[in-house]
């Protein structure tokens, strides 16, 4: 059984979240491997970012496991989750505006992460050399002293990933990375995000079917909180169900 | 690359601003006023104290407490506590039917010191309590509300309530806390008269060195990652939590420390004018102190002792003038800063005087001028 393989990165089991009896995700389960690059897709409302709010913390489960390199993640705080090695990444740009680019990677650079540690927390080379190389594949090197606030929405959607790239994430997370992209920093995205899903595990939603097909080492197709198929993206693409809910329109 | 001024603790524009400001407490003031006006700045300048934290937690962090006055008051009361024992010798209290307490228990049938007033016959534990009594406090408070996630106008309002109560509780238990007219008729602090010309001139001093040190302090916090992170949560919480940061901790830890000036602040607002009272721990201190914050600017450390010392000094001058209607104007002050100049004097400085400044003594950079963020 594949259950029990030991070497999945992330198993999400029976996972099941109801909002006042409406259950936004149903008995969901799905293994991740390592290095692999899942992508989930689905209608409006398939409870996709639900998914993901629920690995990371954000919202607490009903029911069912996620189970993280043999840690329980539902019953931790979001901090202990980011330490235990999860980055998300959220689908509106979250980056600190009031902030250098310089200082939205530096806060997101794993030192100094209590009170005390933040207190005296030292600007040393080591974490210049980081924030450089960073900055570098994130295409703004040349804007690091630049406040978040000026950078155009897809420099910021790079600024979130390169915030969470820093941390060094086992698993990433992304909610829809290309959302509100021209279509040249879509194509640098792709280039980007095949670049850094080589060495760790990523889950992606998207609905850009280019863009996954670009991508994705496999897909699952989310309906109505429940796996609706998954898959290579080829089988996917030819599964009647799917295109009946999803791709058919 | 990065300029290294960015990481160092002052820049020379900030040292210049510190600068003048110690002239100004230091030299100018103590030169220009006598022994009674200077006396009362050395009040004004208490109350600075709380605008400074204010700037952490609310400028910086985006937690703004309508309570501050609990903190000041508590730090107040601690320093009181001390002095009124200190004036209750069993020989100045020999017509009471107790003596050796202080009058107001006496005169509410009160027999004997109640426990929690033992500890303050000592100057070592006076000086410890004047700190750790709010800042447990503040602490309790702060771990009750972030933890649970309450933040912003509830906060605010929670922290009000509990100005309100407390102002109730010390009011209600005269016996024990003097009541409404508060703990008064302080002589002597370690058998030195505070009530003396030159005492009240030497704590204006000392009150000014205090006032420096939690200057640098809050300085220091905001140079730091520290600083920066509080910016970044009240901008976006959420991102911060899922960088790995235990938010809370952060928001805790910036309300103690904005407890803990406005604490030093009461213990010397206390020495200084010789009493202290309920009428400085309720709400409507509470929000003055808001005020002298927003009108500085509460984003600048500097600004906001700036604003006090206006805000105050208007009020001594126009509500001598004017007592009907300087509430009234206090009020409307406050409107117009937050709608006209939500960057209080710091950021009229910035804007306008600032650039012209820079534009005097270095004409080719003129043009160069950025608008920079407010002056620390």
């Amino acid at each position: 059984m594949v259950q029990n393989n030991p070497n999945f990165v992330l198993m999400v089991e029976d996972l099941t979240v109801s909002f006042d009896g409406f259950k936004a995700v149903n008995e969901l389960s799905f293994y991740v491997e390592p290095n692999e690059c899942r992508v989930i897709i689905g209608p409006n409302g398939a409870g996709k970012t639900t998914v993901l709010d629920l690995i990371c913390g954000r919202t607490k489960a009903t029911g069912g496991s996620v189970n993280f390199k043999g840690h329980e993640l539902l019953n931790m705080r979001e901090d202990q989750i980011v330490h235990a090695g999860v980055g998300r990444k959220f689908q509106t740009p979250s980056v600190y505006e009031d902030l250098t680019v310089f200082e939205n990677l530096e806060l997101s650079y794993p030192k100094g992460h209590n009170v005390f540690g933040a207190l005296f927390f030292r600007r040393d080379d080591a974490v210049k050399a980081r924030i450089q190389e960073i900055a570098e594949m994130i295409f703004l090197q040349d804007l690091l002293e630049e406040k978040a606030a000026f950078l155009s929405h897809g420099q910021k959607q790079w600024l979130e990933i390169g915030m969470l790239l820093i941390q060094d994430p086992e698993l990433l997370m992304l909610d829809e990375p290309v959302a509100g992209m021209s279509v040249a920093e879509r194509k640098k995205t792709a280039e980007l995000l095949n670049r850094i899903i080589a060495d760790r595990s990523v889950i992606v939603i998207e609905h850009d079917m280019g863009f996954v097909a670009d991508i994705a080492t496999r897909v699952t197709v989310l309906h109505q909180g429940k796996v609706l198929s998954e898959g290579s993206m080829e089988r996917v693409q030819n599964d009647p169900k799917v295109i009946e809910v999803y791709l058919g329109h | 690359m990065l300029s290294n001024s960015e990481t160092a603790f002052i820049t020379p524009k900030e040292a210049i601003a510190f600068a003048i400001l110690a002239a100004l407490i230091f030299v100018v003031l103590p030169m220009a006023l006598d022994t009674f006006r200077l006396n009362l700045f050395g009040k004004y300048l208490t109350y600075a104290f709380v605008a400074v934290g204010l700037v952490l937690c609310w400028g910086a962090g985006g937690i703004l407490s309508l309570g501050q006055g609990v903190f000041f008051g508590l730090g107040g009361y601690c320093m009181a506590m001390f002095l009124k024992l200190e004036a209750s010798t069993p020989e100045n209290t020999a017509i009471q039917s107790t003596p050796g307490i202080p009058d107001f228990m006496d005169w509410n049938q009160i027999t004997a010191l109640p426990w929690w007033w033992e500890p303050f016959h000592s100057f070592g534990l006076t000086l410890i309590a004047i700190i750790a009594v709010p800042v447990v406090f503040a602490f309790i408070i702060a771990f009750a509300m972030f933890r649970r996630r309450v933040g912003g106008v509830y906060f605010a309002i929670i922290t009000q309530a509990i100005a309100a109560i407390l102002t109730i509780l010390i009011i209600g238990q005269q016996g024990f806390t003097g009541g409404v007219n508060g703990i008064t008729d302080l002589r002597t602090l370690n058998g030195w008269d505070i009530r003396t010309d030159e005492a009240k001139n030497i704590l204006y001093f000392v009150n000014g060195i205090l006032l420096f040190a939690c200057l640098f302090a809050a300085h220091y916090v905001r140079k730091s990652k520290l600083g920066r992170l509080l910016i970044a949560m009240r901008d976006q919480e959420d991102r911060v939590r899922f960088s790995g940061y235990d938010v809370a901790s952060f928001k805790i830890f910036v309300f103690c420390l904005g407890a803990a000036f406005a604490a030093i602040g009461g213990a010397m607002f206390t020495l200084q004018v010789g009493f202290m009272s309920p009428t400085l721990v309720g709400i409507v201190p509470s929000i003055e102190m808001v005020i002298f914050c927003a009108v500085g600017g509460r984003l600048s450390i500097i600004g906001a002792v700036y604003g006090t010392l206006l805000v105050n000094f208007a009020k001594t001058t126009f509500s001598e003038s004017f007592p009907e209607v300087w509430l009234l104007g206090l009020g409307a002050l406050f409107i117009a800063v937050v709608m006209a100049f939500p960057r209080g004097l710091a950021g009229i400085w910035a804007d306008w005087i600032a650039p012209r400044i820079d534009g005097l003594f270095s004409r080719q950079s003129s043009s160069s001028a950025a608008p920079k963020t407010p002056a620390e």
